[in-house]
């Protein structure tokens, strides 16, 4: 990574506050996380349900408050910034959203939906040029340009979510940021999405925040992978050291749950893992303490920094040393 | 244990029937764990909802075929019919728990709710075997529990506590639609590993509904692959993922992104599966196959013995160089 990268995240924390019981609780969802993107990389960020993946994400896309830490998208503020900057921010960063079904307004015609950007920002000189413009972008996901007068209704999921790319790419993006992008979609419509974002990647030399809780997907898309765990990267590391030799013994976990096609590889009896974490209250020390085979005293009281280990980051007490 | 012969699920009128399941058969034996695999779409839902008669009323119905249960005959039984004439084993967990379980119950009540659906016993013995099958489930804590709400437990624990529920019937066979694919890995591997001891332990036929090969893979002692309301392969698990014979079941093996595969493409099954309505004539599968000949347009294919305990709904199934 000798390349300026084109998205710095520093530290970030985003709180939300939610009733429970009648009170109002305080869920930290991004823990101080830090992550670089150079351009032209995929990152995959993987985690359970409630580790705060999504949640880095639509912080960056400023759809959520950061309560601090800092974002650079390119030498320039994210976090501050207001008005035109911000406008102009979210044509250089976009995001494609897990659900095609309630990502698209069902009342717009697809071509009013891709062409949604550039109408907001006026980048479209004349009625014909956005017709041009809506056409290319839909004949670049692989839909015909005759699908801009059709509703979400007519269409399939795979190509909701092919639609979903196009409103993504249309303004010529630096960065995608994909929420679960094929996680709604079968199996065999998951390979043509996976392959058409792979296609843009290398056309477009787009960079892409990959998040998905599938380590199958985030395997074969991403060039590096981040682990997070209770709003915090475990582990982060290029993609084939995760996969092949993960060391924090949640990736360690994460690995050995994951259905693997292989019939020898066959479940005998029932495993106790234990449940993924309240988001309400902190362990003291590791958050993962409680459901770690490793666990010591010391992982009680003293939670880890992430810390280098070779060419990887891992925050864990009891590896590496 | 469980048999079903040729049975075809219908919509629409009479006259101009709509099938959605097509002259499915398969059998279950004690014990056993049967995968069914397919895309959304495929009929496999409608066919578990065919087995348990849970078919929604009015909308489809079954049009023909048998539902044998440990001999008997409960084709088109509601399942409360079937309790009246005592074949009533049979018990299903779906994939929402939280849409399953009534909210404003504690689980305690409503497990033993349906523990006096089918034994005469007191509230109290109702509730001491709601314990006993929380302990079963492996809830830590299963005393505490019974007075949980379904809101105060992770997703995790109110499939345990469905199956708690289905298990309050001693099922023969339990037939169980995607119960994992709402929850997290982790989580789903403990509960396919809980279910595989159930199975083994009450000697319990199982139907397991997956549109996940992975699952299939660690899970399933046979596999039968669905698509477009038909069974286009059946076979033992090994020999499916080691020789699959329908290029239906090969293109699903193909596109699975398996881990280290790194950047290759993945192979994709060119374009979607047909609506029950326009399926083609022939081969439903001969439009998106890469193996399609002529006569696959024109005639139904054949259901060829492939190897030993291995069929294929083709007419040119795939054998490697293998005879048929």
């Amino acid at each position: 990574m000798s390349a300026p990268p084109i998205l710095a995240v520093h530290d970030l924390r985003t709180s939300f506050a939610v009733r429970r019981a009648g009170r109002k609780v305080h869920v930290q969802a991004v823990d101080g996380v830090s992550l670089t993107l150079a351009a032209g990389e995929v990152l995959g960020i993987v985690g359970e349900s409630g580790c705060g993946k999504t949640t880095v994400g639509r912080t960056i896309m400023r759809l959520a408050h950061a309560d601090s830490g800092r974002v650079m998208f390119d030498g320039a503020d994210v976090i501050g910034a207001r008005g035109a900057d911000l406008k102009s921010l979210r044509l250089g960063i976009r995001m494609v959203f897990q659900d095609p079904y309630a990502s698209l307004n069902p009342r717009r015609s697809i071509g009013d939906s891709v062409a949604e950007a550039g109408d907001i920002n006026r980048a479209f000189a004349s009625r014909g040029e956005r017709t041009r413009r809506v056409a290319e972008t839909l004949a670049a996901v692989g839909l015909d340009p005759a699908f801009a007068t059709r509703f979400p209704h007519e269409l399939s999921g795979g190509q909701r979510q092919r639609v979903g790319i196009a409103r993504a790419i249309l303004p010529a993006p630096s960065i995608v940021i994909a929420d679960e992008p094929v996680s709604a979609l079968d199996v065999s419509v998951q390979a043509q999405v996976l392959n058409l974002l792979a296609d843009l990647r290398e056309k477009l030399g787009l960079s892409m925040l990959f998040i998905s809780h599938d380590l199958g997907v985030i395997g074969h898309v991403s060039d590096r992978v981040a682990v997070m765990y209770m709003g915090r990267i475990v582990e982060t590391a290029d993609t084939r050291s995760i996969l092949e030799a993960p060391m924090h013994p949640y990736t360690l976990a994460l690995m050995a749950a994951v259905p693997k096609p292989d019939p020898t590889l066959r479940i005998a009896r029932a495993l106790e893992t234990g449940e993924p974490p309240s988001q309400f209250g902190r362990p003291v020390g590791c958050a993962y303490a409680p459901r770690c085979p490793l666990a010591s005293d010391r992982c009680r009281v003293e939670a880890p920094l992430l810390r280098p280990l070779g060419a990887r980051m891992v925050a864990c007490h009891n590896v590496g040393t | 244990m469980l048999k079903v012969s040729d049975l075809t699920v219908s919509i629409g009128p009479d006259d101009a029937p709509i099938d959605l399941v097509s002259g499915v058969s398969f059998l279950i034996e004690k014990g056993e764990i049967l995968g069914l695999v397919g895309e959304s779409g495929c009929g496999k839902s409608m066919t578990s909802l065919a087995v348990m008669g849970l078919l929604p009323r009015p909308g489809p119905r079954i049009r023909a075929g048998r539902v044998e249960l440990d001999g008997a005959d409960v084709r088109g039984l509601m399942p409360w019919q079937r309790v009246e004439i005592g074949h009533a084993r049979v018990a299903m967990i779906f994939q929402e728990p939280m849409t399953s379980l009534n909210p404003v119950l504690r689980v305690g009540d409503q497990i033993a709710e349906a523990v006096r659906v089918h034994d005469r016993v007191s509230g109290s013995a109702a509730l001491v075997r709601a314990r006993e099958l929380l302990e079963m489930v492996r809830i830590p804590d299963a005393g505490m529990q019974l007075s949980a709400f379904p809101h105060q437990l992770s997703g995790g624990m109110r499939q345990r506590v469905m199956i708690a529920v289905a298990l309050a019937c001693r099922p023969q066979v339990l037939i169980a639609d995607e119960p994992t694919t709402a929850l997290d890995v982790t989580v789903q591997y403990q509960i396919l590993g809980l279910l595989r001891e159930l199975c083994n332990a009450l000697e319990m036929a199982m139907l397991f509904i997956t549109h996940d090969m992975g699952v299939i893979a660690q899970l399933a002692d046979r596999v039968a692959v669905m698509y477009a309301g038909r069974i286009v392969e059946t076979a033992p698990v090994r020999t499916l993922f080691d020789a699959p014979g329908h290029p239906y079941t090969r293109g699903l093996m193909a596109c699975m992104p398996i881990r280290g595969v790194g950047q290759q493409r993945l192979k994709s099954i060119p374009g979607q599966a047909p609506q029950p309505d326009g399926v083609p004539v022939g081969c439903k599968f001969a439009p998106r196959c890469s193996e399609v000949r002529q006569s696959c347009r024109m005639a139904s294919p054949p259901r060829l013995q492939v190897g030993p305990g291995h069929e294929a709904l083709c007419a040119f199934p795939i054998t490697d160089g293998r005879p048929l």
